[in-house]
């Protein structure tokens, strides 16, 4: 029971590394971008050429990770994301599937379609028991990491200076230029850390979730879930709900195997029927 | 008497519904490929299933505003149902056809509350869920669905009694297209009924649409419904044509490529699914000859560049057929 609430954290903090950067730009700046997996996916990619191609160890390779998946957040937001954030939700659809599409077949020719293992240092791959819980070292660096990564971004967001001009763009762009923010710069500053986030968390993930090309439409569903349930006040409601979906998922696999994913997606749906607009409406607006 | 502007408007409503030479051509040639083309019979075949399966998506997003990514729910549930009424000895396919498109549009009625109030986003979720439930629930009951084998044994009847499915698919494709062509014309008529234009209303604007007196949820709950229906009908042509179902047909890339077949053919105007579908035909064959296990890295880029570009300056050609076809309008 405990082991399984455990995992289930883990499994959710990673959730929420992952999805930090969407429930930005699209809970915050309203952009549907359903290609959020695929920086996820480019992060695992690059840690298992560092790794097991390149023999980088481990540890050095996930920062890799994340820089690797920010620069190409980055490019894509310069050249073409910029283009998309005024377009009409439709076309954010078709676009974002589109770069799924060209992620996953490009991933597959680049490094074939197969399920990838990332060689982790022998350390990690140990148990041990606290209080007779039985807790996997790997795992609890994944909390230890995501939750480090959760508090730094609560504190960026809520606390610096950066932080409120981000708050300021999003609320209101015109005004916030106006006050001489540079807007532009904010929200390419945030499409990279959200993607090099995203791309952390799928170099510590692919152990857990398994990494092949159709990573991101598999994942696209858990975040969007995290976003949605998580609402847009600030970090700590996608926190919450990464934890929780992290949690009634490996729970759910595991007592009720026969229905597995079912009762998230049921959860889902309960959920956006009870408060269909509510979730993505920030409070006081 | 009626007053000069409801006599205009009249005028103006008729001269948009009446039908264009340019569809009478469209038909023509459709019927031409049946009787000229027979070696093509499997190609077209697929081509008019998907042009309906688009057609279905149009009436949703063209007409109804809601933003669907699982449409392939409805494809799939009415492709297994057609399948299974024919091992249980429904074998006329016309009558397994209509059975299996109603029993979908009660799914569809169902789901339909889902998807009527909430943003963009979280009607792409629901549906996109709804889709993935289904592919579950469909892969974890292998004993009626046949799970990952797809189902095997599905055998319909001559039909309307006479005409065999033979192997080189002519009798599947002249089937496929009498009955798309059916559900086209009632389409047709819906779309340009005083109903239809209402539901175009609440596309426009919901706040005003429900301010002038017409009930908007309802509207929503009819057209998705009826949608269910046609997407319902377009699987259970595809499982009686090819007498095989797979889990393939509630993939998410069968809703995502749809959404590009559409969008290709240009929405609200029923015939974008058609023409959508056939060129996507194309260009899906001439990519996957090219390359053939990446070339959906091409329909990406399409897709990218449809919307970077804009799709009406990159539609050159198409948009000016596509304009006679929707006349003046």
């Amino acid at each position: 029971m405990a082991t399984n609430l455990f995992d289930g954290l883990a499994y959710g903090m990673l959730l929420f590394v992952m999805a930090a950067g969407l429930s930005v730009t699209l809970g915050l700046m309203n952009l549907i971008n359903l290609a959020h997996g695929a920086f996820a996916m480019a992060g695992g990619y690059i840690t298992v050429i560092l790794v097991n191609r390149l023999g980088v160890p481990f540890f050095a390779a996930l920062p890799m990770s994340f820089i690797g998946a920010a620069v190409i957040g980055l490019g894509l937001e310069r050249t073409l994301y910029v283009h998309v954030y005024r377009k009409s939700h439709l076309e954010q659809v078709l676009f974002s599937i589109g770069l799924v599409f060209m992620a996953m077949t490009a991933v597959s020719y680049l490094a074939g379609s197969e399920q990838q293992f990332i060689k982790l240092p022998a350390f990690l791959a140990s148990r041990f028991d606290v209080l007779g819980v039985s807790i996997g070292a790997y795992r609890l660096l994944i909390i230890v990491v995501c939750g480090v990564l959760a508090a730094a971004l609560q504190f960026v967001v809520a606390r610096t200076r950066f932080g409120a001009q981000l708050r300021a763009a999003v609320d209101d762009p015109t005004v916030a230029r106006g006050l001489g923010i540079n807007v532009d710069l904010v929200f390419a500053a945030t499409f990279a850390v959200g993607s090099g986030l995203a791309g952390l968390g799928g170099a510590l993930g692919a152990e857990i979730l398994g990494l092949d090309p159709t990573f991101p439409v598999k994942y696209m569903v858990y975040f969007l879930i995290v976003v949605a349930v998580g609402g847009s006040a600030g970090m700590t409601g996608p926190l919450l709900a990464a934890v929780l979906l992290g949690m009634a998922d490996v729970a759910g696999k595991y007592y009720l195997p026969q229905f597995g994913a079912f009762i998230i997606y049921v959860l889902m749906i309960v959920v956006l029927l009870w408060r269909p607009q509510g979730l993505f409406v920030r409070a006081g607006r | 008497m009626k007053s000069g502007n409801i006599a205009a408007a009249e005028a103006a409503l008729r001269r948009v519904s009446a039908v264009k030479p340019a569809e009478i051509v469209f038909w023509l040639a459709a019927l031409a490929a049946f009787f000229l083309l027979p070696g093509e019979a499997l190609l077209f075949n697929e081509v008019v299933i998907t042009g309906l399966f688009a057609l279905s998506l149009d009436l949703v997003l063209g007409y109804g505003g809601i933003v669907s990514l699982g449409h392939a729910a409805f494809f799939g549930v009415g492709a297994y149902a057609a399948g299974l009424l024919t091992t249980i000895g429904v074998t006329d396919p016309l009558t397994g056809l209509i059975l299996a498109s109603l029993a979908t549009a009660v799914l569809g009625f169902l789901t339909s509350f889902l998807v009527l109030r909430g943003s963009d986003l979280t009607r792409i979720m629901v549906t996109l869920s709804v889709a993935v439930l289904l592919k579950e629930v469909a892969n974890r009951i292998p004993s009626i669905t046949g799970g990952a084998d797809g189902l095997q044994g599905v055998a319909p009847g001559p039909v309307m009694g006479v005409w065999e499915f033979d192997i080189f698919g002519q009798v599947g494709f002249g089937y496929s297209l009498a009955v798309t062509f059916v559900l086209f014309v009632i389409a047709r008529r819906f779309v340009f009924s005083p109903f239809g234009w209402s539901i175009r209303a609440v596309k426009e604007n919901q706040l005003r649409t429900s301010a002038i007196g017409i009930p908007v949820s309802r509207r929503l709950v009819v057209v998705y419904t009826i949608a269910a229906f046609y997407a319902a009908a377009a699987g259970a042509l595809l499982a009686q044509t090819t007498q095989f179902v797979s889990l393939d047909v509630l993939e998410f890339h069968r809703s995502a490529n749809l959404m590009l077949i559409l969008v290709i053919g240009g929405t609200g105007y029923l015939y974008g699914g058609l023409i959508g579908a056939l060129l996507f035909k194309f260009v899906q064959d001439a990519l996957a000859t090219a390359t053939p296990q990446y070339w959906e890295f091409w329909v990406g880029l399409i897709l990218v560049s449809l919307v970077m570009i804009g799709r009406e300056r990159i539609v050159g050609l198409p948009a000016s057929i596509l304009r006679r076809l929707r006349g003046a309008a």
